[in-house]
């Protein structure tokens, strides 16, 4: 497995937000995690890359355990890229900037190097003539897609959604949501925290329903969306289905 | 309206070159001593960020007491005191450059302390996701978008600064208002030189106003 979480807690003074959670990611596997607000899934998600410290368990990501005091985290950091709910591109530098940026200073690759790989990932996301624009020139989708850009230009080995869709217009939705289907269809790891059902239901390997801090369920889509063993499950997704 | 004519402007003409010379001084004190004001603000006002205790403690405590005490007493304090504890004298010329950089300095930390925590947590969470160390994201991603935050309120302190070196005239620095009171006082055309020295003022913080805005202009897309 390439992401390994045991009795993770996390606490915001005495605020429990995590209360234990164990989980395994394989490689290659698309992950959703939905739940109601305030269920503690963009917490655990930003445990995953140490955005938050972890109260006590562990977070072992592709061998390496996050507590570990010999542990460099900058370097687990370059092999997780994450997506945010509010984009976060650097307004100060131009959109092939944003995606250079880690490449050039983490990874010390050479200016022709790396613009060809920024190039390439805007491309990928269908904004390569928006290269020279700057983040505020774009739409919310544009900004977004560039913001997965920049996540896989440091080739990670997963990728991390925080409710990427969240921050958009309705109608901006579904081009990022296909960015990262088809991310998914090449085989991205990834794990999402969404409220966007029918992406989880169709691109999703599994879901994990979340509240109050713990995993209540977890398994297919299917199962989940069609079948679910908890009454909170059920209620949950009476609410937004 | 004979009031006022009844003063000899013209005869400004011949101190000119006295007045010059204060401003040269004015300039110098103010340029090198804010240059110095902006390194120790930067890293005092960092320093104010800094999780390490010492740090924190050292760059507040600098902080509140250069803020805390008026700069004319700080001047005084250099240019007569000073001297007395560490056993040599201080050229005025120095003490007034060191003042004025103490002093912006605090002033400084603190403008640099506010624009770095306005940016948005968001920046350095998403440096610090790719990798990016805690050093590399403050150098590439925060402090770029901090710095074009502190422009307006380093021209204020800027221009406070300049002002504040009328009052090294006190520790003999022979800057503007220190020449202005020299030949008015032997001339006895105290308002057409104090008036001219007004404008002299005028002038240069009118001026850097303008240049600040041209580059804060520069620093928008």
């Amino acid at each position: 497995m390439i992401i390994h979480v045991s009795d993770l807690h996390k606490s915001f003074g005495d605020n429990e937000v995590l209360k234990g959670i164990d989980c395994d990611v394989e490689a290659k596997e698309v992950v959703c995690v939905i739940g109601p607000s305030g269920s503690g899934k963009s917490t655990f998600l930003r445990c995953l890359n140490m955005l938050e410290d972890i109260t006590s368990g562990d977070v072992v990501i592709d061998g390496q355990s996050l507590t570990a005091r010999e542990t460099d985290i900058n370097a687990v950091r370059t092999e997780i890229g994450m997506v945010f709910q509010q984009f976060n591109l650097f307004p100060h530098m131009s959109v092939i900037d944003n995606i250079s940026l880690a490449p050039r200073k983490v990874r010390g690759l050479s200016d022709a190097a790396v613009r060809d790989r920024a190039l390439k990932l805007l491309d990928k996301v269908g904004l390569r003539e928006k290269a020279d624009s700057y983040p505020n020139q774009l739409s919310g989708g544009q900004q977004q897609r560039v913001a997965i850009a920049r996540a896989l230009a440091m080739e990670p080995k997963m990728l991390l959604f925080d409710e990427p869709t969240s921050a958009l217009d309705p109608e901006l939705v579904g081009e990022v949501l296909a960015v990262m289907k088809q991310l998914a269809l090449e085989g991205m790891t990834m794990v999402v925290v969404t409220h966007e059902m029918g992406f989880a239901s169709e691109v999703g390997d599994r879901v994990l329903f979340m509240d109050d801090g713990i995993i209540v369920e977890e398994g297919t889509p299917d199962r989940i969306f069609k079948n679910p063993q908890s009454a909170r499950t059920e209620e949950f997704l009476n609410k937004v289905l | 309206m004979s009031r006022l004519t009844q003063f000899n402007w013209l005869g400004v003409v011949d101190y000119l070159p006295a007045l010059a010379l204060g401003l040269y001084y004015t300039l110098l004190v103010s340029v090198i001593g804010l240059i110095i004001g902006f390194v120790l603000g930067a890293v005092f006002g960092l320093g104010r960020l800094s999780h390490k205790k010492i740090i924190y403690g050292l760059s507040t405590a600098y902080v509140e007491l250069l803020r805390g005490t008026p700069v004319l007493v700080q001047a005084i304090w250099v240019y007569f005191a000073l001297p007395l504890i560490v056993g040599f004298n201080i050229p005025s010329l120095v003490a007034g450059i060191l003042v004025i950089g103490l002093n912006s300095g605090a002033y400084i930390a603190e403008i640099v302390r506010g624009a770095v925590q306005s940016v948005e947590k968001g920046q350095s969470e998403a440096g610090r996701s790719l990798g990016l160390s805690q050093h590399l994201t403050m150098r590439y991603v925060i402090w770029p978008q901090a710095f074009k935050r502190m422009i307006p309120p380093l021209g204020n302190q800027f221009i406070i600064s300049i002002k504040d070196t009328s009052l090294l005239s006190v520790i003999l620095v022979p800057e503007l208002i220190f020449q202005g009171r020299l030949v008015a006082s032997n001339h006895f055309n105290a308002v057409e030189i104090y008036t001219t020295v007004a404008v002299f003022y005028l002038v240069v913080t009118l001026t850097l106003s303008k240049v600040l805005s041209v580059v804060e202009k520069r620093l928008t897309h």
